[in-house]
């Protein structure tokens, strides 16, 4: 991928500690990064190297201690409960390690939930469609295999045309084959709907599908590295 | 090893706390209106008890027109009687000074010398009558609080057809006339009717009754009958008019007392168990979250060694927990409480005294029946915890497991949101929860209907009894018949513009073996001042044959329309006729009949003679007639209505406003357990899924809407089978009230519902309001870390 493109992502040295004098945990030390619209990236680390704090402050769930992250142009660090609370409605679709799907909805109703707050959404069939899921609308997270709800909570993170796709361990909770599948997905989705994705993973394995590698130890970004041929998924194995 | 539970058992009080009071103050409701209606109870019931024996209160009652004196000795001569008392009972018009309208008094004669030897006068200041002409009276309490009279005071009053300067010597209280009304009246009105005791010999010499006596009471033994004394009184008292003796429930004082303590009793069959039901069903629904939370510790405990029944007996301590701190709560809130509302009845009645004993065994059934609630609440939900198998314990419960339901199968849940989908499936997916937290809602909405429509049924009592039965402005009493001359002299009074005479006689009514001593009123045919009402409060035209007869009295006699009675006339005539029933007439207060005065004439072998007449009059002239009426030598008595209305809404608005507050908030404290526990346990289930949700950017508010639908959806529905529940126990309230004397109209006005409704959904928004604040604080970041 090319480095003319328009940035999705921007820090600058983006701290933030839990707690405070002896007890205080520094889940990031100043990080610094930059992450181009459109692209798939991985972020590869340990866990407690501070990954998923990255994430959580670049999806609005928390607030940074010190530094500063952009979205396009919009500073996230200045924006209150509020604010961060619209942004995760117009711009970011998450997928968690433990799908969290609403189990009293269906798989329809479950994306449904999503588009009936959004603005241009994609109809909830389409969204499962594109998963592969068309078939298994009707069912119940009950009734789904950990892959298929995992396939459904993506479904229900593009469903709203989201810029920024956010994935946690997605792969975390399924089998290699199952997490290949849902990979699948997320990599159709990248390349058709053109969503910037970030990936979270400790699985070293998933890097090869990416556009964009960063490594986190320690709170830190330790290495980055871009990959010209990303593989697609059904090569990689764990 | 137990030592360690306990501290776990504490420290999940401590975090659980705000739960736990919500449901302790719902118990403690229930131990506290449990305290307050027996503890009133017994104080009433012991006060009245004592009140009685101490000052003597007769068992039996006769009215004669004039009996001799002498006549004293036959009567103690009855079989089982010990104790007789005779006097001269009379009505009088008062004119106090300051008071333009004139009042009405009872007089009664005390011995010469010494107390009444029956209903002994309690004498709260000065001194009793001296007597010897002296015309030193004693004055009931309350129509000397009413006027503020001291002993000292005086004013004057027709006694005989002569105005007679009375001074007050004593200020007193009657076990006769702890609630005191004018005969045939519902309501008190001590500014215009009070009762004056006097020295025999300065009244009999007024009324010409030297030597004789018209009012008898008598004291009888424990093991004698009563039927059989008043045989023999009725037999003895025949020749001198006597209109039959009764018993203490024909006493209106005591009958009245005795309406308001069933009224009392009912309460604690009612309010306690209510408050206890949805106790234990809040204590049922809270532990059984915590067990399925800790599901997997109680595995761990089971996989270490602990036994079932140790596991079980320390959630259910949890339970018995909440009990005691609501039985606290509920002894402290009740022991004032009974106190206070005993003593705000002790007020209402004229009770010297008042016997209140805070008594263990109240508060021992109190506490003992919380216990029982809390246990039946913890048993069904500490089942679970024995049944848990460690191996399955330690391991995540399986995912709920939702269906489609109606709205899925008619195709419907597409056009749905999807906040009320999940709202409904969740219902659905629990559905005996959803049951008893409807129920424990309507319960409340019930018990407010129960609560407030006494204020209903007595605005429907006064709309008929003022407003469509007796609407004349005045009712005129005289001291002996009037003929027809003598009653135009009372349509030539000053103002006067309609006057409509009445004749009253007392009888005593037959059918089969069914009988009942009441009074026979004759009315004009037609009548338009006071008039008969039927059921539907559609004024009667009287037909020149036949008696209307009040619902209530039909019944007790088990006759209907067109049923012949038998009616003898108790004026010592000893006439007997057969006449036909032709109304039931509506008549909330006594059991009086009704003729036309023409034909009851007839029948009395008179001419046209009244015993008075109801008057409508020009207001303009009102100070004229007034001072006219005082000093009229043939009027013993005026009832002014409107005034009395004026009156009785003073006494019961202020003690129906405070059971209105009392109900809403014992209403609130009960949608207040349910709806908090049931979401908090809501929002502590659903807490994943409700952050999840933010994440997905829902706001607070959109987060909110979805946890409040269900509770919303419930109260929606509880809320009529609240109005179905109230409807029916109201019906319970009213027919406890009955007595024979008086019933209470079934009366619930749409007003009512509404603020039971109305009522019910603030507090259960206010409720629901609390927890919502704490959807602010769900974790947004941990839900993404972990499962269920």
């Amino acid at each position: 991928m090319t480095n003319n493109k328009k940035t999705a992502f921007r820090t600058e040295n983006l701290v933030k500690t839990y707690g405070s004098g002896e007890t205080a945990v520094h889940a990031l030390r100043g990080v610094d990064l930059l992450m181009p619209l459109g692209e798939m990236t991985v972020l590869l680390g340990q866990s407690g190297s501070g990954k998923s704090t990255l994430v959580n402050i670049l999806g609005g769930l928390d607030s940074a201690t010190s530094g500063k992250a952009w979205f396009l142009d919009k500073e996230l660090t200045a924006l209150n409960d509020k604010a961060l609370t619209n942004y995760r409605r117009e711009n970011v679709g998450f997928v968690f390690q433990f799908y969290n799907l609403v189990p009293s909805l269906t798989a329809r109703e479950n994306v449904a939930l999503v588009t009936e707050i959004s603005k241009n959404p994609m109809s909830p069939e389409e969204a499962l469609e594109r998963v592969g899921l068309k078939n298994r609308m009707n069912h119940f997270p009950s009734q789904l295999s950990g892959g298929e709800q995992q396939r459904v909570a993506i479904a229900r993170a593009i469903a709203k045309r989201p810029n920024i796709l956010l994935c946690d361990e997605p792969t975390g909770a399924l089998d290699s084959k199952t997490g290949i599948g849902v990979l699948e997905a997320l990599v159709d989705i990248n390349s058709e709907l053109n969503t910037t994705t970030l990936i979270i993973t400790h699985n070293a394995e998933i890097q090869r599908i990416a556009h964009r590698i960063l490594f986190m130890a320690d709170g830190q970004i330790t290495d980055e590295k871009i990959n010209r041929n990303p593989v697609k998924p059904s090569k990689v194995k764990w | 090893m137990v030592k360690i539970l306990n501290i776990k058992l504490l420290r999940d009080f401590v975090r659980l706390w705000t739960q736990a009071l919500a449901i302790a103050l719902v118990a403690a409701a229930g131990v506290g209106t449990m305290l307050i209606s027996v503890g009133t109870y017994r104080a009433l019931i012991e006060t009245q008890q004592a009140y009685y024996e101490r000052y003597d209160f007769a068992d039996i009652f006769a009215n004669i027109i004039r009996a001799p004196n002498r006549l004293l000795d036959d009567i103690l001569a009855i079989d089982g009687v010990i104790r007789a008392d005779i006097r001269i009972e009379k009505s009088a018009i008062l004119d106090i000074p300051y008071m333009k309208d004139p009042a009405s008094a009872k007089i009664i004669s005390i011995p010469d010398i010494g107390n009444s030897s029956l209903n002994r006068l309690f004498v709260q200041k000065g001194h009793l009558p001296k007597g010897d002409k002296s015309n030193e009276i004693a004055i009931s309490q309350a129509f000397a609080d009413a006027h503020g009279f001291e002993p000292g005071d005086s004013f004057s009053a027709i006694m005989g057809g002569v105005k007679r300067k009375l001074t007050i010597s004593a200020i007193a209280l009657s076990p006769e006339f702890i609630y005191t009304v004018r005969d045939g009246e519902m309501f008190p009105d001590d500014k215009r009717f009070g009762i004056i005791w006097m020295r025999y010999s300065d009244i009999a010499s007024a009324y010409n009754l030297n030597g004789a006596f018209n009012y008898l009471s008598v004291k009888k033994d424990k093991g004698a009958s009563q039927a059989a004394i008043i045989k023999n009184l009725d037999n003895l008292l025949k020749p001198y008019g006597g209109t039959g003796a009764y018993d203490r429930s024909g006493q209106s004082s005591h009958s009245y007392i005795n309406a308001e303590l069933t009224g009392l009793k009912a309460m604690s069959f009612v309010l306690p168990p209510i408050f206890l039901l949805v106790a234990a069903f809040l204590v049922n629904m809270t532990l059984a979250r915590l067990i399925a939370l800790e599901r997997e510790q109680i595995g761990l405990l089971k996989a270490i060694g602990y036994k079932s029944s140790t596991i079980a007996w320390h959630y259910m301590k949890l339970g018995l927990l909440v009990a005691n701190v609501g039985i606290i709560f509920g002894w402290v809130f009740g022991a004032y409480a009974s106190r206070l509302l005993a003593q705000v009845y002790a007020q209402f009645f004229k009770f010297p005294f008042l016997l209140f004993q805070d008594r263990p065994d109240v508060y021992l059934i109190a506490a003992f029946a919380a216990l029982i609630a809390a246990i039946l609440g913890s048993l069904q939900a500490v089942r679970a915890t024995i049944r848990l198998s460690p191996a399955v314990a330690m391991a995540p419960p399986a995912p709920p497991i939702y269906r489609q339901f109606f709205l899925d199968r008619i195709g419907l849940s597409k056009y749905v949101p999807q906040g009320l989908i999940m709202a409904l499936r969740n219902l659905s997916r629990r559905p005996l929860r959803a049951a008893l937290t409807t129920l424990g809602i309507s319960l409340a909405t019930g018990l407010l209907i129960a609560g407030l429509f006494i204020n209903d049924s007595l605005e429907y009592m006064i709309d008929a009894t003022y407003f469509k039965a007796d609407r004349q402005q005045a009712t005129i009493i005289s001291t002996k018949p009037l003929t027809p001359s003598a009653m135009q002299e009372i349509r030539r009074l000053p103002g006067v513009m309609v006057a409509e005479p009445f004749r009253v006689i007392g009888v005593k009514i037959t059918n089969g073996n069914r009988q009942k001593r009441t009074i026979l009123t004759g009315k004009p045919k037609n009548a338009d001042l006071s008039r008969i009402i039927d059921l539907n409060l559609e004024p009667i035209i009287l037909p020149e044959y036949g008696v209307a007869i009040p619902e209530m009295l039909a019944s007790i006699l088990n006759v209907k329309i067109s049923d012949v009675i038998e009616v003898e006339l108790l004026d010592g005539s000893d006439k007997k006729m057969k006449l036909q029933v032709s109304q039931i007439m509506q008549q909330f207060m006594g059991l009086g009949i009704y003729m036309e005065i023409g034909a009851l004439n007839k029948i009395l072998g008179e001419s046209s003679l009244s015993n008075g007449a109801n008057i409508s009059f020009d207001t303009n002239k009102t100070d004229e007639l007034f001072s006219l009426v005082k000093s009229t030598p043939t009027i013993a008595g005026i009832t002014l209505l409107r005034k009395s209305l004026q009156m009785l809404r003073q006494t019961f608005g202020e003690s129906i406003g405070i059971m209105r507050d009392v109900m809403i908030a014992l209403a609130a404290i009960i949608v207040f357990g349910v709806v908090y526990n049931s979401m908090r346990i809501q929002l502590s289930e659903r807490a994943r899924e409700l952050a999840s949700l933010r994440v997905l950017g829902f706001t607070k508010f959109e987060v909110s809407v979805i946890l409040l639908t269900e509770i919303f959806i419930l109260t929606m529905l509880a809320i009529p089978i609240g109005f179905l529940l109230g409807t029916s126990w109201a019906g319970l309230v009213a027919y406890e009230y009955q007595t024979e004397l008086f019933r209470m109209p079934l009366i619930i006005e749409r007003s009512t519902y509404g603020l039971a409704g109305l009522v019910v959904f603030i507090a259960m928004l206010v409720s629901a309001f609390i927890v919502q604040r704490r959807i602010s604080g769900l974790d947004l970041i941990a839900v993404l870390k972990t499962r269920d």
